[in-house]
């Protein structure tokens, strides 16, 4: 084995420390088996000015799932984050208000507390900052601006009383900023490790992973170099390195319009255009990924690399959701950034993104080495949605 | 920088359009305050080493360092006035692999003027890269500056006519760093006289800026950085009061300034050199480094590799290099040092250290 089981017993010490904690402070995971609930990753790292508490995460969850956060009253977090599907929404794309679509398919909030940069083209640092754009995108939540969103605050006596508990604020001193720490506490709850992996890395349980599975993980770190981007440490695995690559997907279609786009996206921002209402309004804009955020020329058409947990609950696949299946996804890196072979990769590729020389067997295995990705507390949701499909 | 930022949004805010990040180089903003109309900008691709494996299957690394610049160079606005392509388009000089380099550089929106290295040279001394490109040496007006460009890669005519059984090894014998059957990079008696002819149509006030593959200067002869008359070169240029050598070859930054004459090397597309500082077991006179060039992560195939966009401004150049992965540089000629200098990490206090992303 890769590890030592000294390492390995200190490690989980941390682990069930840091979980008690969270266990405690989390009333939805309360009953469930909080002791390997995160098996395979780090602390959740929590900022000091929004500490967890439980009252704060019980006031999130409610924030989180409040359709009256709407232009029409029908958009909550929840809508594109369904607690039932994952914390995703099953779209290519994510549905706003009176049925608008945007150009970005719905990462799933399940262990973003982890990511270092929120949202696909990283434009938030952090779940707090995060959580506030939805609200006021005009095709998400559709509101012109927070006000609405603290008139219901302000007047709700659930809510009301709530925020002068958590933050010893009066009605009319909660701010968007007390709204977002509490979402942002509430996401800090959604941490999910343990899975088949996990037991087969962390803990040496060589039967919890098929033969499939095991020669997948072998790919996975080998010829497949997808943990390349997809990082696995040795006492954690998030399966994301946190930055931001161009891998084909999107911009190959667009690339004769960039010099156009790159420069009349610059204008209008130069102008006081917001990148989120820009970005996720045209299609194509949407495209030039972290370069929209970043101006740098290597960000064209980059984006953040999402992590693999709990990915096979999580179809549609990229940030466009362009790619149906896992299998989709493998046969892109194989053919080196190209969904079909032959396709024209864009001049902008990042480097680390070549041919695999992949067989077809191979990239079977790779999906079975996906579907050992999910944390045991979420397989339950995917047979649940299996046998929905079937019905 | 604080100077370049105020000018940015001045700019901004005078003219109400474009913003500027990293697409727009910042001495292109400053360009538009200039008062001379002679101030221009040019884009600078050198040592794509495009390696042909067999039939049509080439290099990948190489074939995207090489599509990349070009399409980042083709988003510089405004436009450059022309892009100037280093030399070692090729890796050994092949027909296919000087005409696979071309196709890719035919994507490049206005004028290219090409710059010969030696391994576009030694299989067949030029000659199908003559077909492609036009004359081995050559000069240039432009906007009140004198470019030339010369053929720095020759070396002694025993060597090269003489030496090798077949024209094949002779170009593999050239290609070899540290190779005891390789020879010192020359320009020549040819050329030199040529250069002392067209030098002499030239006003001493007028700016002069040359294009050279090898340095112009000594640096170490172990891997030809260096020109072995670059001492008669410089001799020739010493009269003229504002003269900038650019030369590739070397895949790293370097900048120094002799007398007269400022030198700024540009960087590869393909892979980066260290420094031969870090591998001193001959003489070397490189000049004083201010961050040497990180050791590339074999991840990001683009590390340690770029292009650079010059500013020439009153007759200086100032190069701002496009870096992957890393912080642009930007090495400019200071008027009160008289002499090239790294725009953040030129004072001791501000130095970093080498092999880390930037």
């Amino acid at each position: 084995m890769r590890h030592l089981l000294l390492p390995t017993l200190g490690l989980l010490t941390l682990i069930i420390c840091t979980q008690s904690e969270i266990a405690s402070a989390n009333p939805q995971s309360a009953g469930t088996a909080n002791e390997d609930k995160l098996l395979g990753l780090p602390p959740v790292p929590t900022p000091a000015n929004n500490l967890q508490s439980p009252a704060k995460i019980e006031l999130g969850d409610k924030l989180f799932h409040d359709k009256r956060f709407s232009i029409d009253g029908t958009v909550s977090c929840a809508n594109c984050h369904n607690d039932q599907l994952a914390f995703t929404d099953g779209l290519p794309v994510s549905v706003g208000h009176h049925g608008l679509t945007g150009t970005r398919n719905a990462p799933t909030v399940l262990n973003s507390a982890y990511s270092p940069r929120q949202f696909w083209d990283g434009r938030e640092p952090d779940l707090e900052g995060q959580s506030k754009q939805p609200l006021v995108n005009p095709v998400e939540h559709g509101l012109p601006n927070h006000e609405p969103v603290l008139q219901i605050v302000r007047t709700d006596s659930y809510y009301q009383t709530a925020f002068q508990s958590v933050f010893g604020v009066s009605a009319a001193k909660v701010t968007i900023d007390h709204v977002a720490k509490a979402i942002a506490s509430f996401e800090r709850t959604l941490v999910a490790g343990n899975s088949p992996f996990d037991r087969y890395y962390f803990k040496g349980q060589t039967d919890a992973l098929t033969e499939a599975q095991q020669r997948g993980f072998q790919l996975f770190i080998g010829q497949g170099r997808c943990v390349s981007c997809h990082t696995i440490e040795q006492d954690h695995a998030l399966f994301s390195d946190g930055r931001f690559h161009n891998i084909g997907i999107g911009i190959n279609q667009i690339q004769q319009d960039v010099p156009r786009l790159a420069s009349a996206f610059l204008e209008a921002k130069s102008k006081g255009g917001e990148v989120d209402v820009m970005v996720l309004t045209d299609k194509k804009s949407s495209e030039l990924g972290r370069f929209a955020v970043t101006d740098e020329l290597s960000q064209i058409g980059a984006f953040k690399t999402p992590t693999l947990r709990n990915i096979a609950l999580t179809a549609p696949y990229m940030h466009d959701g362009s790619l149906k299946t896992l299998k989709e996804v493998m046969d892109h890196y194989n053919n080196g950034g190209a969904t079909k072979p032959g396709d024209h990769v864009n001049d902008f590729l990042s480097g680390g993104i070549r041919p695999l020389n992949l067989i077809d067997s191979q990239l079977d295995d790779l999906v079975e080495f996906m579907n050992a990705l999910t944390s045991d507390q979420y397989a339950v949701t995917k047979s649940a949605n299996s046998s929905q499909a079937a019905n | 920088m604080n100077t370049i930022n105020n000018s940015r949004r001045q700019f901004i805010k005078n003219a109400g359009a474009l913003a500027i990040g990293s697409t727009l180089p910042i001495s292109l903003v400053e360009l538009a305050f200039a008062d001379s109309s002679e101030n221009f900008t040019f884009a600078y691709i050198s040592d794509s080493h495009i390696q042909q494996i067999k039939g049509n299957r080439f290099v990948r690394n190489w074939d995207r360092g090489l599509i990349r610049a070009v399409a980042e160079t083709n988003l510089l606005t405004p436009k450059p006035d022309f892009v100037i392509f280093g030399g070692d388009l090729a890796q050994l000089g092949s027909k296919p692999e000087l005409d696979h380099g071309a196709e890719m550089l035919s994507a490049l929106q206005g004028k290219v003027h090409h710059v010969m290295g030696e391994h576009d040279y030694y299989l067949d001394l030029g000659e199908y890269w003559e077909k492609l490109f036009g004359p081995q040496f050559y000069s240039f007006d432009h906007k009140g500056v004198h470019f030339i460009v010369l053929n720095s890669i020759r070396t002694y005519d025993d060597w090269t006519y003489k030496r090798w059984p077949t024209n094949e090894q002779r170009m593999l014998e050239m290609a070899g760093l540290d190779n005891p059957n390789g020879s010192p990079f020359m320009v020549g008696e040819q050329q030199r006289q040529w250069l002392l002819t067209d030098l002499a149509k030239v006003n001493k006030n007028t700016p002069v800026v040359v294009f050279s593959h090898s340095p112009l200067q000594k640096i170490y002869k172990g891997w030809n950085f260096w020109t072995e008359d670059a001492d008669q070169i410089q001799a020739l240029l010493k009269p003229f009061k504002k003269v900038s050598v650019i030369y590739g070859h070397v895949h790293q930054i370097q900048y120094n300034q002799i007398g007269n004459i400022s030198f700024n090397s540009v960087m590869a597309t393909a892979w980066p050199w260290p420094y031969p500082q870090s591998y001193a077991q001959a003489e070397q006179y490189l000049p004083k480094l201010t961050v040497p060039m990180n050791r590339a992560d074999p991840f990001f195939e683009r590390d340690a590799t770029g292009w650079q966009f010059i500013n020439v401004a009153n007759g200086n150049v100032d190069l701002q290099y496009t870096l992957y992965n890393n912080t642009s540089r930007l090495v400019h000629f200071n008027p009160k040092t008289k002499r090239p200098e790294d725009a953040a990490y030129q004072p001791e206090n501000a130095r970093i250290l080498p092999q880390s992303h930037f």
